[in-house]
């Protein structure tokens, strides 16, 4: 580690924390309707959508019709794009002429979208169509953060309100989510990219005359390799700045090439890289912010974020650390940080971006639901490779996926009272509501759903014959390959450990399972849970409270995610990752 | 159920219509005319042929080149086939296939220590930079073969290196495609 790495790594910190509370008030007039500066542009936009859709803006929903909603959108849209990339040959922006999608892959890249997941089991690049990857793949990009971020207002109205009814009306939340936050954000931050050297056109792939012309290995004819000279190299183009803009601001992480956030054309300098590590906490930052000032707590807010960055620093420490010191198996090469050379694990990582940038995306692409990568997750060193797991199975709450990262918070919140609370004999309360049976049962049941899909999943991959297959790196690691797949696609974050061949019906059809479980059936108890709470009467606070607001709570929050967390995975993390770690050290190659 | 229905299908059409073909189109319109380089691929035309792209890395092998690192897309620097070598720090094809090129680097200069990232593949497969210890430890085969004094390869390097942005982000670097074109047309 070096001094600068940690420069870059505290200065990202610093400026996420100014960001986060100018944005969570705008956040918060934005849903509490209080006028911002954009409605003499946008609010005539939204009318339009209203009167277009047949939505009745005033009328407020409860958690269940909100909840079906929300599910009606998501399927609709989830056909839509399965329907896009089935006929995407016939349809225009095809220059290079790709053929329609295979059914299962279809369908698994339409669930991973949906989902907010964006797993990839494929190479875009010379799959999909830029119609497919505008109008299909980026626009689910919108929609699934909008999903996310919709949901996570209602929860918070959940807890806002008294004696209410009902949390909001989902197509005025999701409209208003499109609108008013990421569409501006992403015209800024696209050209911001474009500025930087992100490609955003819609011309062939280009073909560049190779300075000194190569000779390659090329199939010849029946088994045997031929020796054939390359004189071109062919640059693949697309509208990539508009998608990369969205894909980070709405932690989707869907790479628009097969490198993702490492291809030059998707992260060309250092400062892009910054400005995309940023767009990824910038709204979940904000959130925190925003919940604060909803409930009227607003030290509660900042008490949760401190919570959510202690967790962060602890990660990026492990993570940059564990790939500074390099791999002990390499010979004879200088892994040194020096100021010539970055040193450390260099396999599957860019120069431009050296080990600090790499750990410090790494841990923030998995601490959010984003899954876009800046290298390659499945080369890191046993112990950085288990930080991203680690980071998501603890529900990716640390900041967290748009929406999803904090109503995720809020189960663990719920958790902690319940916890307080049996500690010192008296009901639980959080920020003036009894927590009571349904509440704690429903917030358990949401974390059990996704224990128990990456655990069942995972433990049906590696005694089936199929599942062992798709292992690329033999040994321990092809556990975590495994592991690390139905991690990723439950906690709906669509990084990989990609070495793994995942393009085969087993694994489409599992991870697609995996991602839909992953996003809905954790997110319906939730949404149980506001509804309940916002039924409930206020209780004024009394010496018996235990505050949700300070360092104590900040701790026990911490504390109650990590005991779950460890409780939950430490086995599996032991037989894979912590393995591996050893047996490298000992000089074990497989 | 019906209405809620209908609702979400209107919603996702007109949604589609503006999130996902008038932002992306309005996008590139704007990019063309405010960014036009940057929009286009940051191309490199040489007597009006595009011989690459500033931000992609392409093969050298000769020795009168300055050599990018090892590449896993495609045959080897393919941009249109980006990609990893995805191989764990524990796989036996990686610590072989690093054996095999330290080999090599250690003939052409030995004694030297090989930077990490001469040795390793980029994230991407298309990696235009080097360290400049990667670019240091190749000056003395370059200017042997071109028949120039190391001090003056060390100076088109010198040339070449982009420090951090700001001084503090990002690491040293040189663009090998860059270097290259450059001292070829020094001759």
């Amino acid at each position: 580690m070096t001094s600068n790495g940690w420069l870059q790594i505290l200065f990202y910190l610093g400026v996420l924390s100014l960001l986060t509370k100018p944005l969570g008030i705008f956040l918060y007039r934005v849903f509490e309707r209080k006028g911002t500066f954009l409605d003499p542009i946008l609010r005539p936009i939204e009318r339009l959508i209203y009167r277009a859709c047949g939505v009745d803006e005033s009328k407020e929903m409860d958690w269940k019709d909100y909840g079906v909603a929300m599910l009606l959108f998501s399927g609709v849209s989830l056909l839509l794009l399965y329907l896009i990339e089935r006929v995407q040959f016939w349809l225009p922006w095809n220059p290079q002429k790709l053929a329609n999608v295979p059914s299962d892959l279809a369908w698994n890249t339409a669930v991973s979208f949906t989902t907010n997941t964006n797993w990839q089991s494929y190479v875009p690049e010379s799959t999909m169509s830029y119609f497919t990857q505008m109008a299909g793949l980026a626009y689910h990009n919108f929609a699934s953060a909008a999903v996310g971020i919709a949901l996570a207002i209602a929860v918070i109205r959940g807890v806002a309100r008294r004696e209410a009814k009902t949390i909001g009306n989902f197509w005025v939340d999701a409209t208003r989510t499109l609108l008013w936050v990421l569409l501006p954000l992403c015209i800024i931050g696209g050209l911001a990219l474009v500025s930087q050297g992100v490609v955003q056109n819609l011309e062939p792939y280009t073909q560049a005359a190779l300075v000194e012309s190569q000779t390659v290995d090329a199939p010849g004819p029946i088994g045997t390799t031929a020796k054939q000279p390359v004189t071109t190299q062919t640059i693949a183009q697309g509208p990539v700045a508009s998608q990369e803009v969205i894909k980070m601001l709405g932690t989707n992480g869907g790479g628009f090439f097969n490198a993702n956030s490492a291809h030059p054309f998707e992260n060309p300098t250092p400062l892009s890289n910054f400005l995309e590590m940023l767009m990824i906490f910038a709204i979940p930052s904000a959130l925190t912010y925003t919940l604060g000032r909803m409930t009227g707590s607003a030290r509660h807010g900042w008490a949760v974020w401190g919570a959510m960055a202690v967790l962060f620093l602890a990660a990026v420490f492990v993570t940059y650390n564990a790939e500074s010191r390099g791999n002990p198996l390499l010979q004879g090469v200088d892994q040194t940080p020096s100021n010539i050379q970055s040193g450390g694990n260099m396999e599957g990582k860019e120069v431009r971006f050296g080990i600090a940038n790499s750990s410090l995306f790494t841990t923030v692409t998995t601490d959010a639901s984003c899954g876009a990568v800046n290298n390659a997750h499945d080369s890191l060193t046993p112990i950085a490779g288990m930080m991203p797991m680690i980071n998501i199975m603890l529900g990716e709450i640390v900041f967290g996926g748009v929406g999803s990262g904090l109503y995720g918070m809020i189960v663990f919140v719920i958790l902690s009272v319940f916890i307080a609370g049996l500690m010192v004999g008296r009901t639980p309360e959080y920020l003036g509501k009894k927590i009571e049976a349904f509440d704690v049962k429903m917030a358990v049941l949401s974390i059990l759903v996704s224990s128990l899909t990456i655990l069942i999943f995972s433990a049906m991959a590696i005694v089936s014959k199929p599942g062992l297959a798709g292992i690329s790196n033999p040994g321990p690691h092809g556990l975590s390959q495994i592991l690390y797949a139905y991690t990723s696609a439950t906690g709906n974050n669509g990084s990989a450990f990609a070495g793994l061949n995942a393009n085969t019906p087993w694994y489409n059809s599992t991870l697609g399972l995996a991602m839909l479980f992953g996003r809905f059936l954790t997110v319906i108890p939730i949404l149980a849970i506001a509804g309940n709470l916002a039924s409930k009467k206020h209780v004024p606070e009394s010496l018996g409270t235990f505050p949700v607001t300070g360092p104590p709570f900040t701790v026990l929050l911490v504390c109650v995610i990590l005991i779950v967390g460890a409780l939950t995975f430490f086995p599996s993390l032991s037989l894979g990752p912590i393995l591996e770690h050893l047996l490298m050290h000992a000089g074990t190659t497989f | 159920m019906t209405k809620e229905t209908i609702i979400a299908v209107r919603f996702t059409l007109l949604t589609t219509i503006i999130f996902g073909l008038l932002y992306p189109l309005g996008m590139t319109v704007i990019s063309h005319y405010v960014f036009p380089k940057q929009a286009e691929g940051s191309l490199i035309r040489k007597n009006g042929q595009i011989v690459g792209s500033e931000l992609i890395g392409q093969a050298f092998t000769q020795d009168k080149y300055f050599h990018p690192r090892p590449s896993a897309a495609g045959n080897g620097y393919d941009a249109s086939s980006s990609s990893p070598s995805n191989l764990a720090p524990t796989n036996h094809q990686l610590i072989d296939r690093v054996k095999g090129v330290v080999a090599r680097l250690q003939q052409e200069n030995p004694g030297v220590p090989i930077p990490a990232d001469l040795v390793t593949t980029s994230g991407s497969g298309l990696d235009p930079d080097i360290s400049p210890a990667a670019a240091a430890f190749q000056v003395p085969r370059v200017a042997k073969a071109r028949g120039m004094s190391v001090e003056a390869v060390q100076a088109f390097v010198a040339s070449h290196t982009q420090a951090r942005t700001y001084g503090f982000l990002g690491e040293p670097r040189v663009n090998v495609l860059e270097l290259n074109l450059d001292l070829d047309s020094s001759k």
